[in-house]
């Protein structure tokens, strides 16, 4: 008994958790730290198609038909590869129109149309009720054999009651309540359910886990490995048979419907839908999901056909049902823990699917069925004050329950003995109707509300003749001979054998006839029928949505007359005041009007309003809700036709348009690059230019100086023959003085020329370059002397030879030192000369003691007739060329010339030159 | 009285010849080497004529045309450019910005002492006919 306590315990710890895990992540979206913004979790939430189906009855089937229960997971597989195309074109077109259910979707595609929104939610309901019945089964008998522990016995419907009420009652209620619980706590104008996401990728995590555990265990604990089990299974032929392929087990073409149908489902089962295309956060998601979802289903597979070989080969009595060994044999093993822990994998996995389902469904019958029944008949009025969101929420809620009880009636009423997986194909046979209709819808312009109509309608019907009325024929005192021989003994219209197709499957031949009849009845009727205005504008939102702009449809179908306040009043309604004074201030904002200065909304704002709506109520009953609103004047279809050709005219035109202009910017730019280029290469031109011309008019200047000296005093000379002695002197002593300039200057400005030019001849010779500079520097004395400036010299120990040009060295070593005495302080100037050795380099220092070289100075020295000093204190002797001559030099044997001083620190002028070994010139 | 020659050269040589010259000829000499010099001679001297040197240190030749144009009592005083410079566009630029005559280096003795007689004579005249 405690082992039963133990069990509610357990069961109601993991619904806790699940549920704290969906209000946790309600709460991380409400802050914007989205919890299951990526693609795992995305590929995990869809593992909710495994439902108790999977768990138990994938067993069952293997026990019953081996292989047979592949295909069920075949069909998503496949289908996965199409998804980046098919699932992302029905991600894209929900998310830009709004779409919060399959219906809606539907209902919106066809000219949002409330009819076939109702219709498709009546048929969901009806569908998946048995489906619902099934994980009320699956739990309520892993319960009740839990509950009978250690003994190890398939429950009978009949069997241990809690409080006077069965089992299933209980599972029911307890569903049903924490479906609400789950489901229906607000309203969300977005319908993304963060929490319900991040709870089923959870709970996709435990049931696999679960079934892994369980697997391995008795792969590996009750037997000896898979090899062991498949050796064992061997020797029984009637086992044997279940894992290869033989005619009697595999039938192609059943594998092949079923391959087809699973398929469909996958695609049109309400809670994938939910999970694959509402609740999808990032179309780049549905590449990785690709095969992360297969990748599920194949690990959650793995482990079926050994538990079923093993319960087989345990079971051999008969004892338990098939679809319970994967509770069964844990328990037989006496492995408590890890049959509760089955029990809950087993729970998680039913429980996924009820609330998904249920609020999936729940939203679909409030927003699409019971809306607009409610606006039709006026009970409520969008016009008139009322609190409409709680009526929404109360419906959603009285829908949940009344769906449970729903499965819960068939389940009670069916024929039990039927296996958990027919149940659940009979489901996967009723959503399959959406698709001609649906997929018609995304791909076909001709495809009509009316065609629609027609087809779901006779699909439908078809469906619940050959399928769950076949099933449940025993209530309606419906004898037996109605399977046998059909209805008032009409034989082609038996149920199992519609015309006389034999040789199918029931679910199989269901398949065939239902879509027959809804394709058939689809095309034919959309090909009779012509499309409203707004059925075709949807179409074409719809067929094109990768190239239609969120907000950016710029066709509004619509002509009439609202008041700001009508529009307000009304959504306030729905959404409560705050947040729809929110919305209209963003919205507002967003496109700079304030509203509450204007009276009429323009045709935006209604747009806007309506879509507010839908994500609330449906696009079919926004539309309703709208059109009570204001005075709606309804356009004509030429009218409309007109709007959209000129529309789809000016379109074309401005993308025309739009594309020559990229394409005259990118000529544009390109040609602003090379006019750049040009610009910047007759910048560089005219600078040379500039450059060689400055050269010219300087040298010319510095040459007509001196001249100039010695035309004006020779001339002064020549017409004052009576000058007295002393200017005569002193007149001709310039223009000595000044012809010499000349000369030097002369000189070395031809040098510099040849130089540069390459063009100078070099005299190359070993040279003992401690013998040169003493050599300058006597040369260098004299003027030194003269001035009161000593010159020393320090010598590093002996130097190798160097090949140079002695008398350009020379040159070089006079000029530096000439500069040197030149700015010493006269008197008390001192000149050092250091010549030392460096790696492979000879290095000559000529340091003074005299004001220093300023930064800016240092700059432009070795530029040519540029000379250091303040200008304002005369311009210094000298031509200005000594110092680029000599670095002319320098560089020509491959060393550099540089110089390092501070203000008020005296200036060093130093040079390299490479040994001999590196360069003979 | 005498007239003034205010020579502005920075080449100390130039500046000698030219002192010579002027003060052979009996006019009263006054010398700047850098532009600031000029300028401030300009206003204390108050020369009839200037002999103007285009590549000076600091501010150059032309600015202070500008300057002794801008002035309104140096608005007529004669103004000799002399430059070692010659391109035409430099020529033109001095004339148009108010030189009365613009003079290359090497000059000619005789030349430089008839242009500067000439454009005293004028004014000369011109004091004549005021007084």
């Amino acid at each position: 008994m405690w082992f039963g306590a133990a069990i509610i315990l357990a069961a109601l710890i993991y619904l806790g958790v699940l549920f704290g895990i969906a209000y946790y992540g309600d709460k991380r979206a409400d802050r914007g730290r989205s919890l299951i913004n990526n693609p795992y979790v995305y590929a995990l939430s869809m593992g909710v198609y495994c439902t108790a189906w999977t768990y138990y009855g994938s067993v069952g089937r293997a026990a019953g038909t081996g292989l047979g229960f592949l295909p069920i997971y075949i069909g998503p597989t496949l289908m996965a590869i199409l998804w980046w195309f098919v699932l992302r074109k029905m991600v894209r077109i929900s998310q830009v129109n709004r779409i919060t259910t399959i219906a809606d979707f539907m209902a919106s595609r066809y000219g949002k149309s409330t009819s076939l929104g109702g219709l498709v939610t009546i048929i969901a309901v009806i569908g998946i009720v048995p489906y619902i019945s099934l994980q009320l089964d699956a739990v309520a008998a892993s319960f009740t054999m839990l509950w009978n522990y250690p003994q190890a016995v398939s429950a009978t419907t009949a069997s241990t009651g809690l409080g006077g009420l069965d089992t299933a009652l209980w599972v029911t209620f307890g569903m049903a309540a924490f479906a609400i619980l789950f489901g229906t706590r607000h309203l969300d104008v977005t319908e993304h359910h963060e929490g319900l996401v991040a709870a089923i990728a959870f709970e996709s995590v435990v049931k696999l886990v679960a079934f892994l555990a369980v697997g391995i265990f008795v792969t590996f604990v009750l037997f000896g490995g898979p090899g062991d089990i498949f050796q064992r299974a061997a020797a029984d032929p009637a086992l044997a048979r279940l894992f290869t392929f033989n005619p009697s087990t595999l039938d192609y073409s059943q594998w092949a419907w079923l391959t087809f149908l699973s398929m469909l489902a996958i695609l049109f089962l309400p809670r994938q839908f939910q999970m694959a295309v509402l609740e999808n956060m990032n179309e780049a998601h549905i590449r990785k999901a690709s095969w992360l979802f297969p990748l599920y289903l194949l690990v959650i597979n793995l482990f079926v056909l050994p538990i079923a070989l093993a319960g087989l080969m345990v079971f051999s009595d008969g004892s338990i049902d098939a679809d319970m060994f994967v509770l069964g044999l844990p328990m037989v093993a006496g492995s408590e823990s890890l049959a509760l822990f089955v029990f809950i994998g087993g729970l998680s996995a039913a429980t996924g699917m009820v609330i998904v389902d249920t609020v999936a469904l729940s939203t679909m019958v409030s927003n699409d069925l019971a809306m607009p029944l409610l606006l039709k008949f006026r009970v409520v009025r969008p016009g008139q004050r009322g609190d409409y969101g709680g009526v929404l929420l109360s419906v959603r809620r009285v829908t949940i329950v009344v769906i449970m009880v729903l499965g819960y009636i068939y389940f009670r009423v069916t024929d039990t003995t039927a296996s958990l997986v027919s149940i659940g194909l009979i489901s996967f046979a009723a959503v399959a109707q959406f698709a001609p209709a649906f997929l018609g819808g995304i791909y076909w312009k001709g495809g009509t509300r009316l065609g629609a109509l027609a087809g779901l309608v006779g699909g439908f019907v078809v469906w619940a003749y050959t399928l769950p009325l076949a099933a449940t024929h025993s209530i309606g005192g419906v004898p037996d001979s109605f399977l046998a021989s059909g209805p008032w003994g009409i034989g082609w219209l038996r149920p199992y054998n519609l015309f006389n197709l034999t040789g199918m499957d029931p679910v199989s031949h269901s398949l065939f006839w239902s879509l027959f009849v809804n394709i058939g009845a689809y095309v034919g009727v959309s090909l009779l029928s012509r499309p409203s205005a707004l059925e075709q504008s949807q179409a074409s939102r719809f067929i094109n949505a990768f190239t239609y702009a969120p907000e950016g449809d710029a066709v509004f179908l619509w002509r009439g007359t609202a008041t700001v306040d009508d529009l307000r009043a009304m959504l306030e309604r729905f959404l409560g005041a705050s947040r729809t004074a929110r919305l209209l201030t963003d919205y507002g904002r967003s496109r700079g009007v304030d509203w509450s200065a204007t009276h009429l909304a323009d045709a935006e704002l209604v747009q806007h309003a309506e879509r507010l709506l839908a994500g609330v109520m449906g696009t079919a009953s926004a539309r309703v809700a709208i059109a009570s609103v204001v005075e709606e004047e309804s356009l004509t279809i030429d009218e409309v036709l007109r709007m959209l050709d000129e529309t789809s005219q000016v379109r074309a035109y401005s993308r025309q348009l739009e594309q020559r202009t990229r394409q005259l910017e990118q000529k544009s730019r390109e040609l602003e690059a090379a006019t750049a280029e040009l610009r910047a290469a007759n910048e560089r031109l005219q600078e040379l230019d500039r450059m060689k011309d400055d050269f010219i008019s300087t040298v010319t200047h510095e040459l007509r100086t001196p001249l100039t000296s010695i035309r004006a005093f020779s001339e002064i000379l020549h017409d004052n023959p009576d000058l007295d002695v002393k200017r005569r002197v002193h007149f001709l002593d310039i223009i000595l003085k000044e012809s010499e300039r000349l000369t030097r200057l002369i000189n070395q400005v031809l040098d510099l020329a040849k130089l540069e030019a390459g063009a100078a001849e070099w005299n190359t010779t070993e040279v003992d370059l401690r013998v040169l500079v003493d050599e300058s520097i006597v040369a260098a004395s004299p003027m030194a002397q003269e001035k009161g400036v000593a010159i020393h010299a320090h010598f590093d120990g002996d130097v190798p030879p160097i090949w140079v040009d002695r008398d350009r060295i020379m040159q070089v070593m006079l000029n530096l030192l000439s500069n040197a005495v030149k700015f010493s302080p006269a008197g008390s100037g001192l000149v050092q000369v250091a010549v030392t050795q460096a790696d492979d380099v000879l290095q000559v220092d000529v340091s003074d003691n005299g004001p220093g070289i300023s930064a800016e100075d240092q700059a432009i020295i070795f530029d040519k007739f540029r000379q250091g000093g303040d200008q304002s204190r005369g311009r210094p002797q000298g031509t200005g060329l000594g110092l680029p001559i000599s670095a002319q030099i320098v560089s020509h044997f491959g060393g550099s010339l540089w110089v390092e001083s501070a203000p008020d620190a005296g200036a060093t002028f130093s040079f390299t030159l490479p040994l001999a070994s590196e360069s003979r010139r | 009285m005498p007239s003034k020659v205010l020579i502005v050269d920075d080449e100390a040589n130039i500046v000698i010849s030219l002192e010579f010259l002027m003060e052979q000829a009996g006019y009263e000499v006054a010398v700047a080497r850098t532009g600031e010099e000029a300028l401030e001679q300009v206003e204390s001297f108050n020369p009839d004529v200037v002999l103007l040197d285009v590549m000076l240190p600091g501010i150059n030749g032309f600015d202070i045309l500008q300057h002794i144009r801008q002035r309104p009592r140096s608005q007529s005083t004669a103004v000799i450019m002399l430059t070692a410079k010659g391109r035409e566009v430099e020529v033109t630029k001095g004339l148009a910005l108010g030189a009365n005559a613009y003079i290359t280096k090497p000059f000619s003795t005789r030349e430089l002492l008839a242009e500067v007689r000439r454009h005293l004579g004028v004014s000369e005249d011109h004091e004549t006919l005021t007084n």
